[in-house]
């Protein structure tokens, strides 16, 4: 048998060798991947938003703001204490709200509500906005972030279940404008 | 005795290992490098060993679970015998090893022992700095109380602002779309199975070449690394002047580490564990989470940044770092070893090591934060009320309802995220008072649409009252002349 210099039958099989692991490699190799990828998948990005229930409207007064807390709309068992979610409401007039995330624009710290200087203020690097969730001060770049909400019946919703980010530009979240 | 020798012979016979163990435990290092200023790569490594065990320990009773994490640190903390030892251990062990990390870097460092022909240690050194501050990062996730729900909160901001993949890298950051029991999955995964992983396999590379290039020699003023010459220079160094490193070296290793060992003890039996704060319950707002110790300095960055600044320097910032670190052996390879002819490198470290002890002492006190109970548990000291008319008092009051002691302070108590109040009426007139109060600015938010004229006119009132005793007020000069009516000024701009 004739065969070039430097190519033999042991060659030829430890090709066929590395050629069959590489189709393996790609046969786990993809399941993996898309696994590892699964929280960014997109069929599941539809069920994050969800509307949730915040409760009744008799719990949130006119002109006042409350402090609301939710279920996550996609709990799993192991959650525990994490699938409850605080948000502040504001009933501007009885008819029209606002639903504030918890999480100050700046880094995500938990802003709490102030009723007498009517100011979000955060605890974590002085972060303040208004009563409307627009910017007050300190080193948040824009407002509070906002849920949408809807009324049905007696009840308030809101769409929610995606932790709020200053990088997202997430559907469930509307922008308010910088300037007071 | 005999048995043993013959029990090792019998091993020895068939792993065949002896005579390699022996050739490096003895292997020949210059002189003077049997030093306590080489101690700290060994301490890091006995500090990286006792991780691993008491890792291990812990992993007997902690349950990566969201729902249970934090209850099994409690039975860890009280009902488990030493169980608050071992977490002690644990968690003072990490802080430990950063320090000592970053002390064997600063070492390597300043004695040119990145150069030529140990460019890779050094490389295989910064992932080894990089790992250890993650597991620093995610050990403080583990301990899934309300800091590390918080913290998870501010690292999913920080990597939401990558631009374009911010919104993925956080789902898969989190495994979801929100901090969830995915979450504390995959950060026990990644403490547990693949930083360890990762770490043991660099902490062995890393090793192996300290082994086979050898251990860098004292840097001499005037002995100048040249690649051409280098190696033939130190293989005669360690022959005309070399000693055994064991046991000639390897004992002033030995005493540091014991040392290091008991000073982690004694912090765990003195100081006791870390936490946890409180449980991870995300509808408890009353909380102002805090990073770990060796993470205060980014905290203070990120307070101190103008807010135009801060999503640059957060994402520009680590890169540059990271590659300066890894490309300084390739840069400065060859040339001078020693500090005494490097005073740019000496510089360098005096200014980082300035710096990051500035913010980290910085962050202890936070001034950047607000006291969010000053309005309501911090009374006006009583000397600020002495001999005040009721519209003063009045205005003390508004001071405190509307929380401005939340963010200024009076006699140093209340919050230092604004200017100190105590002399505001000699920096300000009434009308810049009224002004700054109604208008905001600066850092301070517009109090207009939440103060009455009233409350505004006695809340100025009060601060004009806030100047050392002797020296007055300011006052705007031209304010006496313009409003009297029968002002001599030839303008007829007013009546």
């Amino acid at each position: 048998m004739t065969l070039p210099a430097g190519f033999s039958r042991r060659d030829l099989f430890m090709k066929i060798g590395i050629f069959l692991n590489g189709i393996v490699a790609v046969i786990l190799g993809v399941p993996i991947v898309r696994y590892l990828l699964s929280p960014v998948a997109h069929e599941r990005k539809g069920s994050y938003d969800s509307w949730v229930p915040l409760g009744s409207l008799e719990q949130f007064p006119p002109g006042q703001t409350r402090l609301a807390t939710y279920r996550d709309p996609v709990v799993s068992p192991t959650d525990g204490e994490t699938a409850d979610i605080a948000c502040w409401v504001r009933n501007v007039d009885g008819q029209t709200f606002q639903v504030f995330a918890i999480n100050c624009a700046h880094l995500g710290c938990p802003v709490r509500w102030f009723p007498q200087s009517n100011l979000f203020l955060c605890p974590c690097h002085g972060g303040a906005y208004y009563q409307d969730g627009s910017r007050a001060s300190g080193p948040p770049e824009r407002g509070l972030f906002e849920y949408h909400y809807k009324i049905d019946g007696r009840k308030l919703l809101i769409k929610a279940g995606e932790m709020p980010t200053p990088g997202q530009a997430s559907s469930i979240v509307r922008e308010i404008s910088p300037c007071a | 005795m005999r048995l043993i020798k013959s029990i090792g012979d019998w091993l020895d016979a068939r792993l065949q290992l002896g005579a390699t163990i022996r050739e490096t435990a003895e292997h020949s290092v210059p002189r003077e490098t049997a030093s306590w200023f080489y101690v700290f790569g060994s301490a890091a490594f006995v500090v990286f060993m006792l991780q691993i065990v008491t890792g291990i320990m812990l992993a007997l009773i902690y349950v990566p679970s969201a729902g249970e994490a934090w209850n099994s640190l409690q039975t860890l903390n009280h009902s488990v015998t030493l169980g608050w030892f071992i977490r002690g251990l644990h968690g003072w062990g990490s802080d430990f090893m950063v320090a000592i990390v970053l002390i064997h870097m600063v070492q390597v460092f300043l004695f040119g022992a990145y150069k030529y022909p140990r460019e890779l240690t050094w490389i295989v050194g910064v992932f080894l700095l990089l790992m250890t501050l993650g597991m620093a990062f995610t050990g403080q996730v583990l301990r899934f109380d309300q800091d590390a729900y918080w913290g998870l909160g501010i690292g999913a901001s920080i990597a939401s602002r990558v631009p374009l993949m911010g919104p993925p890298i956080v789902n898969l950051m989190l495994g979801g779309p929100i901090i969830a029991g995915a979450t504390l999955s995959r950060f026990f995964a990644l403490h547990v199975f693949v930083i360890p992983g990762l770490l043991i396999a660099f902490v062995a590379v890393h090793l192996l070449m300290v082994v086979k290039l050898g251990i860098n020699e004292w840097p001499m003023p005037g002995r100048v690394v040249r690649k051409a010459t280098y190696i033939k220079e130190y293989h005669e160094l360690t022959k005309r002047d070399g000693i055994p490193f064991v046991p000639a070296a390897v004992w002033k290793d030995l005493v540091f580490s014991a040392f290091i060992l008991l000073s982690v003890a004694a912090c765990a039996v003195y100081f006791g564990p870390f936490g946890p704060s409180g449980p991870p319950n995300p509808t408890i707002i009353q909380t102002a989470p805090r990073p770990d110790f060796f993470f205060l300095w980014l905290y203070a960055i990120l307070s101190l940044l103008p807010p135009s600044m801060e999503t640059p320097a957060l994402l520009i910032g680590p890169v540059v770092v990271i590659l300066g670190l890894l490309l300084l052996p390739f840069l400065f390879g060859e040339g001078e070893k020693s500090w005494r002819r490097r005073p740019v490198a000496v510089l360098t470290i005096l200014l980082v090591a300035v710096a990051l002890g500035t913010f980290t002492r910085l962050a202890g006190n936070a001034p950047w934060s607000p006291v969010m109970d000053a309005w309501s548990g911090i009374p006006i000291p009583a000397e600020f009320l002495h001999n005040r008319s009721a519209l003063e008092r009045q205005g003390a009051l508004v001071f405190q309802v509307k929380q401005c002691h939340n963010c200024h302070s009076l006699d140093n108590q209340g919050g230092k995220r604004g200017p100190a109040l105590d002399a505001v009426a000699v920096r300000l007139t009434q009308d810049q008072l009224i002004r700054q109060v109604i208008q905001g600015g600066g850092n301070m938010p517009a109090y207009g649409k939440n103060l009455s004229p009233a409350e505004t006119t006695a809340l100025v009132a009060f601060l004009e009252t806030l100047h050392p005793a002797g020296q007055s007020p300011a006052r705007d000069a031209s304010r006496a002349v313009a409003l009297q009516p029968d002002s001599a000024t030839p303008s007829s701009g007013h009546p």
